[in-house]
Order: structure tokens, then C-alpha cells, then sequence
């Protein structure tokens, strides 16, 4: 069994102006795809874990296997995070719930662009939910993926260098506002419970 | 009258406390070469943001979390001090180990790149690993499994005497090891992202043509001197 790069649910100008084609192209063939062939590599070697999903991998692995495993569903969950449609304010049930955990959209708006633009180093920021569909913020370190604490992703913004250098170089905060501008609302509430 | 000397109990109330430190700050060192210097290893455009965007803000950062550290410490905020300390760390750490990487690199005609036999660091890592190629095999190995961001180092150990080739996450400085740092390479993704893309390793194969050699041998007589 081999493990499959999702495609990308766009053409990868689709996101243009505010992420380049040149960045979608590294961003999905080179990082993405990356990880896919080294999880490839790795299960070669018939290890007992070859041919789990990647959430089993990422609850039970540890290490580079988990780092591969984890990277795959962080970026096919980041892709499916934004939309060429997206941006604006939230609609439906996720606007609810949103009011309901932090006061406005506003007040969510600034919280998740402080911990995405202050994370140290490379990592994630997450919007999730638990059971009771109560959404939190939380960021991950480099590979790390909140489903190994329990919690259910609703919504992810990579702020590793490689998602904004092309187009934005250091400036990570303006790249965050331009997720804004793409954030799929749609993919948001279909995470809900 | 009563009314005064109440406001001059208060006013005397609400005088400062002694600090017991005083923010210090600090500055970005200029670069020893011109941004284009060690181009096309690494070209001015990367040089140009990684000085003066990155480290700057290393630094900024840094004497910022310290005004922060210093006022916290004046008011006796412990809590406040150890929620500052990743700050810290963290930009510290930056100013730290960019304050290195400058010194460890140089144009080729200022040396870059040639690793003297006659260099005491260089007999050392030929004793250990064979030679300066399977050094740098190694250490090119090593730097580019790191996961997420972080440098490759090569560091003095000041007990056993010897040389050692390990890694580090994010900032963090190679003293927390206790190591003495002689060479560092960056790996975070904005020290070569604009030249190599998500080609780590050819970044690693390419910046031995400027590494300052003569610098490496410096910082290893310093740290071997009994």
C-alpha cells in the first residue's frame, strides 16, 4: 500500500493575488509531496506500522514517521482551510459559535492572528472544537497536530517560513491578514460537530 | 494641611522601588562583508533579509522582553518575570546565534572556504572524523534531518576536550549544551528559502565554499586554551 498526495481542491493560481501560484507549486509539490514520498520510503522497509491512516499515525507514532504522517494531514487540512471563495466574515453555525467562545469575530480574529504571528519558529494555529462543539485556539510546534491532544480541527493557518516566504518574505502578520481573505467558512462548519 | 501631607505620604507611597537590574540594550552587529559578498552561495537578497529583518528583530524583541523583564522584576512580579522568560530565550537565543553566523562565514577571498591544514581545528577534525569531507558529510546529515527550524553545530566541549557535532531546535544557543560554539549553520527556512527553495541539503553542500575557517580555528583556540 502507498501512501497519495490529496490533490490540491484547487488550481493552484486559484488563490491569486493573495497566495501566489509559485507558492501553492512549491508549498503542494515540493513540501507536501515531500512528506509523501519520505512516509513512502519509510513503509518500503515493511515496518509493522505500514498501511495505517494517517491519524492512526499521528496517535501512535512518534518521530520522523509521525513528522511525515502529521505534515501530510496538517498541509491537506490547510489547503481544505482556504478557499478561493473564502474570506469575509464567518456564516452559519461557525459564527455562533465563534460569538459564543470569544465575544465577536473580531475578538477571535485578533486572538488567532496573535497566536499564528507569535508562534516561535515553524508550527500551526488551529482553531478546534471539543465535543460539545466549544472552540479553542491553540498552535502546535513544527510537525504537531492537535488531534493527538483529543481535540477535533475546525480550521488550521501553517506558519512555517516556507507557507510565506515567496510572497511575503518576514513579514509573517501580513500574511496572516491575508489568510483572512481565503479562510473557507464553508470547510469551517462542516468540521463541526 | 492635613490634606497635603496626605498627598505627600501617598506620593512618597508610590515612589519607584529599587530595581535590581537595569534593562541593558542591545544592538545588531554589522555585517564583517557587504550583503553580496558571499554571493552566489548565498545571495544579497537572503543576506540583506536575514541581517536586517530577522536578526534586527532578534534583537528588538529581545530589549523589549528585557524593558518588560526589568519592570516586572521592580515590582517583585515573579509570575510575570517567568512568563517573559521564552521571550527570552527565544530572541536571545536569535541574537545569539545570527551574532555567530556572521563571524563564521566570509567571502572566498577573505579565505571562505578553505579549511587550512595547518589550523589546529582542522587536525582535530580530521583526527576525529577522517577527514574534512567526512566531516562535513556528517554534519550535513545531522543539520539537515532537523525538523521544523533550528542550526547545525560544531561545538568545543570543555570537559572531555573534544569536538562534537550536534543540533538544535528553534533558537535555542548551543551554551544551553554547555558546548562552546565554533561553526553554527542556519537551517531555519529563511536563511536559504529564496536561493534553494526547499532544498535544504544542496544549501548545506553549497555553504562550505564560505565558511571562515580562520574564524572556526579563533573561536577553537580560544575555547581549548587551558
Amino acid at each position: 500500500m502507498t501512501y497519495e498526495l490529496p490533490p490540491l481542491p484547487y488550481a493552484k493560481n486559484a488563490l491569486a493575488p493573495h497566495l501566489s501560484e509559485e507558492t501553492l507549486n512549491f508549498h503542494y509539490e515540493k513540501h507536501h509531496r515531500g512528506y509523501v514520498n519520505k512516509l513512502n520510503q519509510l513503509a518500503a522497509e515493511k515496518p509493522a506500522w505500514a498501511g495505517k491512516s494517517y491519524e492512526e499515525l499521528i496517535k501512535t507514532e512518534s518521530g520522523v514517521v509521525f513528522n511525515q504522517a502529521a505534515q501530510i494531514w496538517n498541509h491537506t487540512f490547510y489547503w481544505k482551510s482556504l478557499s478561493p471563495n473564502g474570506g469575509g466574515a464567518p456564516t452559519g453555525k461557525i459564527a455562533e459559535l465563534i460569538n459564543e467562545a470569544f465575544g465577536s469575530f473580531d475578538a477571535f480574529k485578533e486572538k488567532f492572528s496573535a497566536a499564528a504571528s507569535g508562534h516561535f519558529g515553524s508550527g500551526w494555529a488551529w482553531l478546534v472544537r471539543d465535543d460539545n462543539n466549544k472552540l479553542q485556539i491553540v498552535s502546535t510546534h513544527d510537525a504537531g497536530n492537535p488531534i493527538k491532544d483529543g481535540h477535533n480541527p475546525v480550521l488550521t493557518c501553517d506558519v512555517w517560513e516556507h507557507a510565506y516566504y515567496i510572497d511575503f518574505r518576514n513579514d509573517r502578520p501580513k500574511y496572516i491578514a491575508t489568510w483572512w481573505n481565503l479562510v473557507n467558512w464553508e470547510f469551517a462548519n462542516s468540521n463541526l460537530k | 494641611m492635613m490634606i497635603t501631607s496626605r498627598r505627600l505620604l501617598n506620593n512618597a507611597a508610590k515612589a519607584p522601588s529599587r530595581s535590581f537590574s537595569t534593562a541593558k540594550k542591545f544592538s545588531l552587529p554589522a555585517l564583517p562583508y557587504n550583503y553580496d559578498a558571499l554571493s552566489p552561495v548565498i545571495s544579497g537578497n537572503i543576506m540583506e533579509l536575514h541581517h536586517s529583518k530577522h536578526h534586527n528583530a532578534y534583537v528588538n524583541n529581545l530589549n523589549a522582553a528585557l524593558e518588560q523583564y526589568a519592570d516586572a522584576e521592580s515590582k517583585n512580579d515573579v509570575g510575570k518575570m517567568i512568563a517573559l522568560q521564552s521571550a527570552i530565550k527565544f530572541n536571545g537565543g536569535g541574537h545569539v546565534n545570527h551574532s555567530i553566523f556572521w563571524t563564521n562565514l566570509a567571502p572566498t577571498k577573505e579565505g571562505g572556504g578553505f579549511a587550512d591544514p595547518k589550523f589546529h581545528v582542522v587536525q582535530a577534525i580530521t583526527k576525529k572524523f577522517g577527514s574534512v569531507e567526512a566531516f562535513v558529510t556528517k554534519f550535513n546529515s545531522q543539520t539537515a534531518a532537523v525538523q521544523g527550524s533550528g542550526w547545525g553545530w560544531l561545538g568545543f566541549n570543555r570537559n572531555t576536550h573534544d569536538i562534537e557535532v550536534i543540533t538544535l531546535p528553534n533558537q535555542d544557543p548551543l551554551s544551553v549544551t554547555g558546548l562552546v560554539p565554533l561553526l553554527g549553520v542556519d537551517v531555519w527556512e529563511h536563511a536559504y528559502y529564496l536561493d534553494y527553495k526547499n532544498a535544504r541539503p544542496d544549501y548545506l553542500k553549497e555553504i562550505w565554499k564560505v565558511v571562515n575557517w580562520k574564524n572556526v580555528e579563533e573561536r577553537y583556540l580560544e575555547a581549548s586554551k587551558k
